[in-house]
């Protein structure tokens, strides 16, 4: 085991992968000279050199297409896109062509491309540098969508990710990159996409929660038992799809309420999908209805009191998950 | 004007022509009687371009187009037959019948699609491009586009990086003179198409896209171009489609003189009669090869129509690379009790129930078919061009 914070593990993963299968190749703005615009592909130029470290001209889509391209062609890109905000101009490439190409030409096509973004809120860069996404992705079929919490997640899934013969929506949260963690040192551990990790077990409330959300998730479970007296289980899917639902239902039964924890906006939110599952499938083991916890309804403001307000924290989800207990306490 | 070459060669090129008129024809008519759906984007008047290129080019080569390549991909050698089940939706199609008429594809022959979003195609290829250059293969990329494509953000963006990158790529203009109903000189300041990428570092040229001759040697020296000297350029070929847009296009922004202007500079009257006036081929050959032509694609349409639908348990193929090292399965084919359609093993029921319930066409094959035009107007009363594209009717 090594301590290494979330950018370390992600440039590991990359360049372990690079090292192993000479197809693997990174794309993206500053991603060489630069070293990233967050860092993550640090040193890669320097040991791979130019022809598999691509910085790009600021052209999304095309930077995207070009992975697809190349995926078709028989490589492995791993893209990166400065922001999830960017992807809005790729969104042609990723939906159009990314997804459909193996559906629309009858698997004669094969898409193997990760394409890496990081998103969510935090450091004050305002509407149009802070957004959540994941339900966007999510909502795509042909894509497939991690969305990791810890560097060790990070590390083995995106090396899932770049092995895997699916283009892969790869989304990390900005303020976890300095995020430190236990990482195993073997370069072969990779972790299975639709395995969902329990970070804490607990019997009296589900909280589900997805990449920093995750974090705020188990905050909020550490005051819920010290200050309530309230036992959480809390949840990370780790990827949403393929998405765990099995782990998550499990939980449910036995804890008969659920709340679920993200960035994003709540309408047609990862939440309400998730809500919307458990509605289906657990619906006679509830009992309150399923609680959401989500980013505020607007574009997020720059000041950074209103910023705050506008992201989930712990004790919005505290206060969600004694809404779920509420009358049983 | 370039010579002739050898009787085979001639015999090679009008063949392919003729093959991709008949089938042309013969899909416009197919379309009338509801066999093929969707949009069809008929091709004829185009096929010097189209032949002339891929007569320029390897095997290895990659080719891309857009949503008006069945011509492009019978002649990368893909058989009629396929083509045709496509636009029949059957399983023999190239796709599967998944894909249909904008979305043809032949790995094998490395006809690399059929896109149906202008201008989508472009940095697919460059990727394609990249993927030789990459492995330090010799194989060039074509990439063939219209007109209307030139205005599109890919263009810049695709033009830029392929000069940035020296990728081995040729690029290759059907001009037709409309994107959609919209002419050049109306869609485009500079209406010299052939400049449009000299800002970015391609240089490129205009030819007579109506004389196969023409096409193949300038794409020959194109590739060259790209294959040993890693520079990509363009080549702007003036054609013309004397058919709509789609097969039900109201012409309204063209004259009848205009069409039939073009059609006495027919590429493929024009290079038989050349072919017979130089003594190269005979009128037997002409003969024979419309014959052929006539033959092919009367198995072709017999074919398609003997070809079964895509049985609905297919549903879901292909969706997904299964058992890749990411362990997909389906949405939540992992839970015990899943929602309908999400678990692998239910899918094929589920999918026959979306489709009884009218989801999908795909259940009554000889059912009635909803006709958008006149049921449109709800849907798509708003936005005229797109009505007009799906009234049924000689385009």
């Amino acid at each position: 085991m090594a301590t290494l914070r979330m950018r370390e593990a992600l440039r590991d993963a990359m360049a372990e992968e690079m090292r192993r299968d000479e197809a693997v190749f990174v794309i993206g703005e500053d991603v060489g000279v630069f070293q990233g615009a967050f860092k993550v592909t640090e040193g890669l130029l320097e040991e791979f050199g130019e022809r598999r470290v691509r910085d790009t001209p600021i052209s999304e889509n095309t930077i995207v297409g070009v992975g697809v391209g190349a995926a078709m062609a028989g490589l492995r890109p791993v893209v990166e896109l400065m922001t999830v905000n960017f992807a809005l101009l790729a969104l042609d490439q990723i939906i159009n062509h990314a997804a459909a190409i193996p559906y629309m030409f009858n698997g004669q096509a094969r898409v193997p491309m990760v394409v890496r973004m990081p998103g969510g809120g935090g450091h004050q860069l305002g509407p149009t540098h802070s957004h959540s996404f994941e339900a966007l992705f999510l909502q795509v079929p042909g894509l497939l969508v991690a969305c990791p919490s810890t560097p060790a997640d990070g590390k083995a899934l995106l090396k899932a990710a770049i092995r895997d013969d699916n283009p892969v929506i790869f989304i990390e949260h900005e303020t976890l990159y300095g995020q430190r963690g236990e990482v195993p040192d073997d370069g072969d551990v990779t972790l299975r996409f639709g395995e969902a990790a329990v970070r804490r077990e607990g019997g009296d409330v589900t909280i589900v929660g997805i990449l920093k959300m995750a974090r705020v998730a188990e905050e909020a479970a550490r005051v819920l038992s010290h200050e309530h007296g309230v036992e959480a289980e809390v949840i990370d899917p780790r990827t949403l799809r393929p998405l765990d639902l099995d782990t998550i239902l499990e939980s449910v039964r036995k804890t008969n309420r659920a709340v679920i924890v993200e960035e994003g906006w709540p309408h047609g939110g990862v939440g309400a999908n998730l809500a919307t599952l458990i509605a289906e499938q657990a619906f006679d083991h509830l009992d309150a209805p399923v609680q959401r916890v989500t980013g505020a309804d607007v574009h997020m403001p720059y000041s950074r009191r209103l910023e705050q307000a506008a992201i989930p924290h712990e004790e919005h989800v505290v206060r969600a998950a004694l809404a779920a207990l509420e009358g049983s306490l | 004007m370039v010579d002739l070459p050898d009787a085979a060669t001639c015999y090679g090129l009008l063949a392919k022509m003729a093959l991709i008129r008949r089938f042309e024809e013969e899909a416009g008519r197919q379309y009338q009687r509801a066999k093929a759906g969707g949009f069809l984007h008929l091709a004829i008047g185009e096929e010097a371009t189209i032949v002339g290129v891929v007569a320029a080019m390897r095997d290895e080569d990659y080719l891309i187009g857009t949503y008006r390549t069945h011509g492009h991909a019978i002649a990368r050698g893909t058989d009629p037959k396929h083509v045709m089940a496509e636009l029949f939706g059957r399983v023999d199609g190239t796709s599967g019948g998944r894909g249909g008429s904008m979305h043809i594809f032949d790995a094998e022959h490395r006809f690399m699609g059929g896109y149906g979003i202008v201008g989508g195609n472009l940095p697919i290829a460059a990727g394609l491009a990249l993927g030789s250059d990459y492995k330090g293969e010799d194989a060039v990329t074509v990439c063939m586009f219209g007109d209307g494509a030139s205005n599109a953000g890919n263009f810049g963006e695709t033009m830029n990086l392929a000069a940035l990158w020296s990728l081995p790529i040729l690029f290759l203009v059907e001009n037709n003179l409309y994107g959609m109903g919209t002419s050049v000189e109306r869609h485009s300041a500079q209406t010299d198409l052939s400049k449009k990428a000299e800002g970015y570092g391609i240089q490129g040229q205009r030819i007579d896209g109506m004389d196969v001759l023409a096409v193949r040697e300038a794409v020959a020296e194109g590739i060259r171009l790209a294959r040993e000297e890693r520079r990509p350029t363009m080549i702007e070929a003036f054609t013309y489609r004397y058919r709509g847009h789609s097969a039900a296009d109201p012409e309204v922004y063209r004259q009848r003189e205009e069409v039939e202007a073009w059609q006495e500079k027919d590429p493929i009257e024009g290079f038989a009669r050349r072919c017979v006036e130089a003594g190269v081929l005979g009128e037997r050959e002409v003969r024979e090869v419309r014959a052929k032509a006539d033959e092919a694609v009367t198995a072709a349409v017999e074919f398609a129509d003997a070809s079964p639908e895509p049985p609905l348990d297919t549903l879901y193929e292909s969706l997904y690379v299964l058992d890749s090292a990411a362990g997909w399965y389906a949405v939540d084919e992992r839970s015990p009790e899943p929602h309908r359609g999400e678990r692998e093993d239910e899918m094929p029921e589920a999918a026959r129930e979306l489709a009884e319930a009218g989801a999908a066409y795909a259940g009554q094959p000889d059912g009635p078919r909803p006709n958008p035009a006149l049921d449109g107007d709800a849907e798509l009363g708003s936005q005229p061009e797109v009505a007009g594209e799906r009234e049924e009717g000689e385009g």
